[in-house]
């Protein structure tokens, strides 16, 4: 088969409309591409100051002191501020979205009170008149630390004398509050069926460990805050955030102040991928405006932001999986340790609720633990917590598969989650694509491609993702010229002003070119939760729709007043309204919308929503790797992504989302990693050193959309951001076994790892 | 990052006063992908930057066919890849201005300056060392030449004393059937530092090899001449046996360090199979030379 004799980019659709499923320009390209756009950085105004942050050069050390006098004394300084100026606040907890945190943990987090917990940790933070007389400052502060030892990994911090990060922190377990002062904050259990039964019908039993490193999103746009306390005691902060209203409610439970004092604008975003949810400097930045009674902007260096900000947590994982000898599993276990940094909140949970989802298994049980260790606090990536449990399970799937000599593909497709499988967390799901995703691997020009050559191997993975709900606002003004303005709250980070757009034009019989979307601060908009688990094309999108709707609704109103007749006796039709009884009388959406000042009142939609009904999707990957046999070095030679969008509402976006999503997965797989040394200093916080695939490390990335629609959104539409991301290392991995017969247990799978497996295989030593 | 004086002299003897005159705390700026990245992340501190692109010394790219090639310190990578007598005549010498960094880097970084830099992964300086070139240093006292390899002293040093300057590197002429080669492994595929390098070359005369000469990049304080390698090859036939058996040397030879780009067992291993592909590739030049 040649490499010209299929599409690069397929979409297997099920259902047409007028505007979804199209592929408009979008909205915001003009400014994207001619350097226009708006970002942080660019955020300038009369009287700007400049902040710099100090950060910890010890992993784990108690705060004996800081002397900020000379700091002060620095002529071109303004402020200088530490967390003895922020509110104790004591127990409080709050819930910003993701259940109840400990305000004191986020807190401490944005400057550290008591220790240090990470090396990066931020201390203490200055103002002045020159980003160059605020580093010059910063070197001023003096700092005095009392040393403890770091502990670095989930085992070694689960032992029992490792040393503690947090005396007051007691371990939940299953549930409830235990007595026990640990690193680990959680440990839970999820159990279906009989696990030790399921084992003893199993006629093949494979056992498997896995680690996986602290990996960075590696956005390209550094955090940045502008923020201005103003004389009214009204705060305003220009930031790049995935959740405006996140930062105005977390930095108004920090500064403690109710949230209507504080206002967020979201400027443009340059990648987040889960790491641009948490607060790191707009309370500091905050602070040192009302200190200094200037406006100051802080835009975080590289060696900051993968230092001081939450990547996705290494994890120590343990799968067994029995089956049949016809390939039906039985029984499947899973354990699994996640790294969460240096405060709760690692996310096991989500790791755990994936680990087995796309399997169908009597017999479960899997065991999460949340371990406290001196890195950074991480945050959410991309799918957070899944991509390390598929490539563990995904792994063990694939050597089953080897050792019963069935078709990897076949075996999923044997056991595969379908409408009504019960996941071992619980629920059980509804309409899902899982099948569909693998019988389309299965049918792919790719999965039957001979892979001729030495060192040559093909790999299979799926994965799974789960698709937010969570409150949505959206309004639509109509203009007179026929177009429509849309105001959401949701940060685009993907394409979605465009493909949120799109649903308010297909309501409405507009193209959507005729949609004008933007995203706006928080004063002008509902509550709008984060941009973060697939959820804005879903649930703005429903917003949009709604809003649409009540546009629609009252233009079919307006008509009718026109007409003189009732308004059922009017319909609307691909941008048409006409009257019912078949006479002549008709206008388009332009000729009503010319009208409404001279017939009423304006027309303004509005919708805020809060959505059931979301879909959830499934994800694939077909890789064709080559590993040099000599230097551990793997080039991948060939590799198609498949995933369900339910309905692509724009398929460029979903196709973006998948590729981007797979050199992610593929970064995380082959290079990637936190490179600590034994005291807690990552050694390679810069880009040239925290090795992201470049352009020459990937192949054209192949896309193939697969339409089962979510019976949950009027056009079927999944989120579709994450699922991407979770397949890469297993398919990987696969690939590598296929190319050299290496079990390959660890990401990194970088050349050294290849290589020392190479050496392992063959007993060579040297 | 400190406020410095910043001084752009327009010939040798002016730029050698300046250093004289401030010393220690004057550094040079050539391309300033090393320096200008050590001063802004505080790894180094200058009271004085003095740009040297301006001599036209620094700058020249000559070549004639009795004397050999000199390349001015600060001429840039770009320049000298897409000189044509450097293409025809040092191809070795293409491999790694053409891989240092990516191609912005290679629009301002020197041989010049990434052999002052002084950094063990240097890609440029192991394929110098191979094709036997030699500093031209001005000083406060005249003027001296240094083989490349006796220029690096530690990581981060070399034999400059105060108020020398590198002028140009100096590479003879090629001898007949003769061959080079740099080889350089990386995780990626560009923007990376190098775990191992390996330069080469060879003279080749009846079958055998008449001459060669190997250096290391990245597995030891400085970049490493393996002159026993090269030493092994002379008068051997040219065959996968005396290939191997000079690779193996390098590889006894290397003497790495453990950190994040590779293990010392890695990088050994690494020198190997650099030493041996570059070798075949060298041989592969000199036929194709006679």
């Amino acid at each position: 088969m040649s490499e010209q004799s299929y599409e690069p980019n397929m979409v297997l659709s099920t259902k047409e409309f007028d505007v979804v499923g199209k592929r408009p320009l979008r909205h915001d390209g003009v400014d994207k591409v001619t350097g226009r756009a708006i970002y942080g950085a660019d955020v300038s105004m009369a009287g700007l100051m400049h902040g710099a942050v100090l950060r910890s050069p010890h992993a784990h050390a108690r705060i004996k002191s800081i002397d900020t006098s000379k700091a002060e004394a620095h002529p071109e300084v303004r402020a200088v501020v530490t967390s003895t100026d922020f509110v104790d606040p004591g127990d409080k907890t709050v819930d910003l979205g993701e259940g109840l945190t400990r305000l004191a943990y986020i807190r401490n987090n944005v400057l550290a009170r008591d220790k240090v917990l990470y090396r990066g940790h931020a201390v203490a933070a200055v103002a002045a008149a020159s980003l160059h007389d605020a580093l010059e400052a910063l070197e001023l502060i003096e700092v005095e630390y009392d040393l403890l030892p770091p502990v670095l990994t989930a085992p070694d911090a689960m032992k029992e004398d490792a040393p503690l990060l947090h005396e007051n922190l007691r371990m939940m377990e299953f549930g409830r509050p235990t007595d026990k002062v640990s690193n680990v904050s959680d440990h839970f259990r999820h159990e279906k069926g009989d696990i030790e039964q399921g084992f003893a019908e199993a006629d093949l039993i494979v056992e498997r460990e896995f680690d996986t490193s602290t990996v960075h999103q590696g956005y390209i746009e550094p955090h940045n805050t502008t923020a201005l306390w103003n004389n009214d005691d009204r705060i305003h902060i220009w930031t790049s955030t995935q959740g405006p209203f996140t930062i105005r409610d977390t930095t108004a439970a920090i500064l403690d102040k109710p949230v209507s004092q504080v206002r967020v604008t979201p400027t443009e975003i340059g990648g987040g991928f889960g790491g641009k949810i948490p607060v790191y400097i707009d309370p500091v930045a905050a602070l040192l405006s009302k200190k200094s009674g200037h406006p100051v902007k802080i835009v975080m260096s590289r060696a900051e932001v993968l230092e001081g900000t939450g990547p996705t947590p290494g994890s120590h994982l343990k799968i067994k999986m029995g089956v049949k000898s016809d390939g039906t599993m039985m029984a499947a276990q899973a354990w699994l340790a996640y790294e969460a940094g240096a405060y709760p909140g690692a996310m096991v949970v989500p790791g755990g609720m994936c680990v087995f989802a796309a399997y169908d298994i009597p017999n479960v049980t899997i065991d999460g633990y949340d371990v406290v260790v001196n890195k950074p606090s991480t945050a959410a990536y991309r799918a957070p917590g899944a991509t390390n449990a598929a490539f563990a399970t995904e792994s063990v799937v694939n050597e089953i598969a080897e050792k019963l000599g069935i078709d990897p593909l076949d075996l999923r497709l044997k056991n595969a989650s379908k409408e009504g499988t019960r996941r071992a967390d619980g629920p059980k799901f509804p309409r899902i694509g899982c099948v569909e995703v693998i019988e389309a691997m299965k049918n792919h020009p790719h999965y039957s491609a001979p892979l001729d050559g030495p060192n040559r191997g093909r790999g299979v993975a799926i994965g799974f993702w789960f698709n937010a709900g969570l409150p949505s606002a959206c309004n639509i003004a109509v203009n007179p010229d026929g177009t429509i303005t849309l105001v959401e709250g949701s940060p685009d980070i993907g394409g979605t002003r465009t493909s949120v757009a799109m649903q308010a034009a297909e309501v409405l019989g507009l193209p959507a070119e005729k949609v004008s979307p933007s995203v706006v601060d928080t004063d002008s908009v509902g509550f709008t939760a984060v941009t973060g688990g697939s959820r804005v094309t879903f649930s703005t999108g429903l917003a949009a729709i709604e809003a649409a709707r009540d546009v629609r609704d009252q233009m079919i109103r307006r008509a009718a007043r026109i007409w003189g007749v009732e308004e059922d006796g009017v319909d609307f039709e691909k941008g048409v309204f006409h009257l019912k009884n078949g006479t002549e009388n008709r206008m388009t959406f332009s000729e009503l919308a010319e009208q409404i000042a001279t017939t009423g009142d304006p027309i303004v939609g509005r919708a805020g929503v809060n959505p059931p009904g979301v879909g959830g999707s499934f994800s694939g990957n077909i890789a064709d790797v080559e590993v040099d046999p000599e230097t551990g070095k793997v080039t991948i030679l060939r590799f198609t992504a498949f995933q369900d969008a339910g309905k692509a509402i724009h398929p460029s976006y979903v196709e973006g989302q998948m590729q981007g999503g797979s050199v992610q997965g593929i970064g995380w797989a082959l290079n990637e990693e936190y490179f600590m040394n034994a005291e807690g200093k990552m050694m390679n916080s810069s880009l040239l050193d925290y090795r992201m695939p470049t352009s020459l490390d990937l192949p054209m990335i192949d896309t193939v959309i697969i339409e089962v629609a979510n019976p949950g959104h009027p056009f079927g539409a999944r989120g579709v951001g994450e699922a991407n991301i979770v397949p890469p290392p297993a398919a990987l991995a696969n690939a590598i076994n296929n190319a050299v017969d290496v079990a390959m247990n660890r990401l990194p799978m970088n050349p050294v790892a290849v290589m020392e497996a190479i050496w392992g295989k063959n007993g060579a030593t040297d | 990052m400190q406020w410095f004086e910043y001084a752009r002299p327009g010939t040798v003897g002016e730029a050698v006063r300046l250093l004289s005159e401030h010393g220690e705390k004057a550094c040079v700026l050539a391309g300033g992908t090393d320096i200008l990245v050590q001063l802004r992340g505080g790894f180094r501190t200058a009271e004085w930057v003095i740009d040297v692109k301006e001599i036209p010394a620094l700058d020249e790219i000559a070549w004639d066919e009795a004397s050999g090639l000199t390349i001015g310190a600060a001429a840039p990578c770009y320049r000298i890849y897409e000189n044509e007598d450097v293409k025809k005549h040092y191809p070795g010498l293409i491999d790694a201005a053409s891989l240092i960094g990516g191609t912005q880097i290679q629009g301002r970084a020197s041989l010049g300056g990434n052999l002052c830099n002084a950094a063990p992964s240097a890609d440029a300086v192991p394929i110098m060392i191979a094709l036997e070139a030699s500093c031209c240093i001005a000083g406060p006292n005249g003027e001296r030449t240094v083989a490349v390899e006796d220029f690096c002293t530690a990581p981060g040093k070399n034999v400059l004393a105060a108020g020398e300057l590198l002028v140009s590197l100096h590479f003879p002429a090629p001898k007949a059937n003769s061959g080079a080669h740099y080889l350089r492994f990386i995780p990626r595929n560009e923007m990376d530092i190098a775990v191992a390098g390996a330069g080469v070359s060879v003279v080749l005369a009846n079958g055998n090899f008449a001459s060669a000469r190997v250096a290391l990049a990245s597995v030891a304080p400085t970049p490493l001449f393996v002159k026993q390698a090269g030493d092994a090859l002379a008068g051997q036939p040219v065959n996968d046996e005396s290939i191997q058996r000079a690779a193996d040397i390098a590889k006894q030879a290397a003497k790495p360090i453990d950190d994040m780009r590779g293990t010392v067992r890695y990088r050994k291993h690494l020198c190997e199979v650099l030493t041996r592909r570059a070798l075949h590739v060298a041989v592969e030049r000199a036929r194709r030379n006679n």
